[in-house]
């Protein structure tokens, strides 16, 4: 139930996020979700994409460092407090989360969160069992 | 082994031919060279008080600055119709310096360097692909005159258009490569882009020179390419590629020295330094006729090995260069050299590093900066990782130099690409 996730090193200079944006819009690849994590002097950005393998391949070709990354994405209820519980039950089974960013979409009226978790199989069924949907990768690249 | 009985002459024989030798070349110049003459006179040194090979500490030194002030042929030893060939090398700065040579001369050039291929035991079945540059730069000619004296195929590449030399190699079936490291780790990284695989390719050694590379960078190259790669060093003031090459043994370069005389010397007193010490090489040439060099001042730094080799050469070798001694940053009074960065990228598992040092001052105090490209093989996707990279690649040249540096992670392509010699340094402390 992995999605995958691109993300791509960034010198922290001005220009070098549109033109990532600009290569993928040239590719007619739509952007799904995005973060940056950066310090002073660099950063990593991190895209959800309808074609991963088609960014990927894009940006590397264009001398980009980017990699995959498998990622996991989970519906919560689109309220305060609806990331909660989803978040109690991951670390009550006692798995570790790397970082998480969320959608701006919405699937069925829910929020989505990625989470990027060291133990992904085993966080899909502790997030199940709690009650919260996982949705597929197919179902997050067509939003 | 291309001339076994040259090349493994006893020790003995070798320092009588030396000596001969040395006592021809400084009565030829004496007799031939005003420049040479005026030196000799002025330290008070006639060519007959040259009775061992130790008294070569009387001669004068001569640097790139005297080859320069004598441009264009103010050094050549013969008349011009005696000289078959011109090489100059590009000075970055002023006048090149210019080298000629007699038919001899390069009949010389041609067994230094045939002996030279022969440490990958080159011969008529091999393919050599040259990628040095062609023209007025030694490299290209004088690694071409030694193939073909052993009769090798040849292939005159020349250097750049890097799609095309992997083409060639593949559709000729290039068995050895010879160019700068740097372009061949370039070469490397091409045929990755174009989807060549080493197994499409019949080339099994290659020798590499006109720059200092690394023991990791050889691993690189012989790994990547399947290959034996070896370092071969010459400059053309003394005569081009070919004055010395590692064997097989990958312990240091023999220096041919029934040709070409070495000394190391401290670079800032002109004292001659016993061996094993580190010090500049100095050279004298001890069979040209054209251009013979009285212990020219090469800037590179090394040692010398006096011990023998297990393969059977006598000839004394020189340990790998390690730098230049323009090369040679000296940073706070600490002498760094660019191939120390690259060891410690190496050793950290970064394949095939890209890195800049560029050194500032700040305050009048000197900074250096060590620029390192991200790569795919040591991006990951955590601020955390990569922050705990940075750190670690700082700590280890810290402990590799011991003076403070900063590291700054860079996207790739930042650092100039060069398909000749790479550019490590860049220095902003002159430019204020
Ligand atoms: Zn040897």
């Amino acid at each position: 139930m992995s999605v995958k996730q691109i993300s791509v090193f960034l010198e922290n200079k001005s220009g070098r996020l549109a033109a990532v944006a600009r290569l993928l819009a040239s590719r007619g690849i739509n952007i799904r979700a995005l973060s940056i994590a950066d310090t002073s002097d660099f950063g990593i950005l991190r895209l959800i994409v309808d074609r991963p393998e088609e960014a990927y391949r894009a940006l590397k070709e264009e001398g980009f460092t980017v990699s995959l990354t498998d990622v996991l994405a989970v519906a919560v209820p689109d309220r305060p407090g609806g990331l909660a519980p989803a978040l109690e039950a991951l670390s009550e089974a006692n798995l570790n989360i790397e970082y998480l960013y969320a959608f701006v979409a919405r699937h069925a009226d829910q929020a989505l969160v990625l989470l990027k978790v060291d133990d992904r199989e085993r966080a899909v069924k502790v997030l199940e069992e709690a009650g919260f949907k996982v949705p597929s990768p197919e179902e997050i690249y067509s939003l | 082994m291309w001339n076994p009985k040259a090349e493994c002459l006893p020790r003995e024989e070798l320092e009588e031919l030396k000596l001969e030798r040395l006592k021809n070349t400084v009565r030829h110049v004496y007799e031939n060279v005003p420049f040479y003459r005026r030196k000799m006179d002025e330290a008070g040194v006639k060519p007959e008080d040259i009775r061992s090979l130790e008294d070569i500490r009387h001669l004068p030194f001569t640097t790139k600055e005297d080859l320069r002030e004598n441009y264009p042929f103010g050094l050549f030893a013969v008349p011009l119709k005696d000289v078959v060939r011109i090489h100059a090398s590009s000075g970055t700065t002023g006048k090149p310096t210019v080298v000629g040579y007699t038919r001899e001369d390069i009949e010389v050039w041609s067994e230094v360097m045939a002996r030279t291929l022969g440490m990958v035991s080159a011969s008529s079945e091999d393919v050599v692909q040259i990628a040095y540059g062609y023209g007025l730069f030694t490299g290209g000619l004088g690694v071409h005159y030694g193939a073909e004296k052993i009769g090798c195929t040849v292939i005159p590449t020349s250097g750049g258009n890097t799609k095309r030399q992997i083409m060639l190699m593949r559709d000729f079936g290039t068995t050895i490569l010879c160019c700068t490291p740097s372009y061949a780790c370039y070469l490397v990284e091409v045929m990755a882009e174009l989807g060549v695989s080493p197994r499409e390719l019949k080339l099994r050694a290659g020798l590499f020179g006109a720059e200092p590379w690394s023991e990791g960078m050889r691993r690189e190259i012989e790994s990547n390419l399947g290959i034996e790669a070896l370092d071969i060093y010459g400059l053309s003031e003394i005569i081009g590629p070919g004055v010395a090459a590692e064997c097989l043994c990958k312990e240091g370069l023999h220096i041919w020295e029934d040709h070409f005389l070495p000394e190391v010397i401290n670079p800032a007193t002109g004292e001659p330094l016993p061996p094993g010490e580190e010090g500049e090489l100095v050279f004298t040439t001890l069979t040209k006729r054209g251009f013979p060099v009285i212990r020219y001042r090469t800037r590179d730094i090394s040692f010398l090995l006096p011990e023998p080799c297990a393969c059977g050469r006598t000839h004394v070798r020189m340990g790998r260069v390690k730098g230049r001694t323009d090369d040679m940053l000296i940073i706070r009074g600490v002498n760094v050299f660019p191939s120390q960065i690259e060891e410690v990228l190496l050793s950290l598992g970064y394949t095939e590093p890209h890195y800049l040092l560029v050194v500032d001052r700040e305050r009048r105090l000197d900074v250096l900066e060590v620029w390192v490209e991200v790569s795919e093989s040591i991006f990951r996707d955590e601020v955390r990782g990569l922050e705990e990279l940075e750190e670690k690649i700082r700590r280890e040249i810290e402990a590799v130099l011991g003076i403070a540096v900063k590291v700054r992670l860079v996207e790739p392509k930042t650092i100039q690409r060069s398909e000749g010699k790479a550019k490590r340094i860049i220095d902003r402390r002159d430019l204020r």
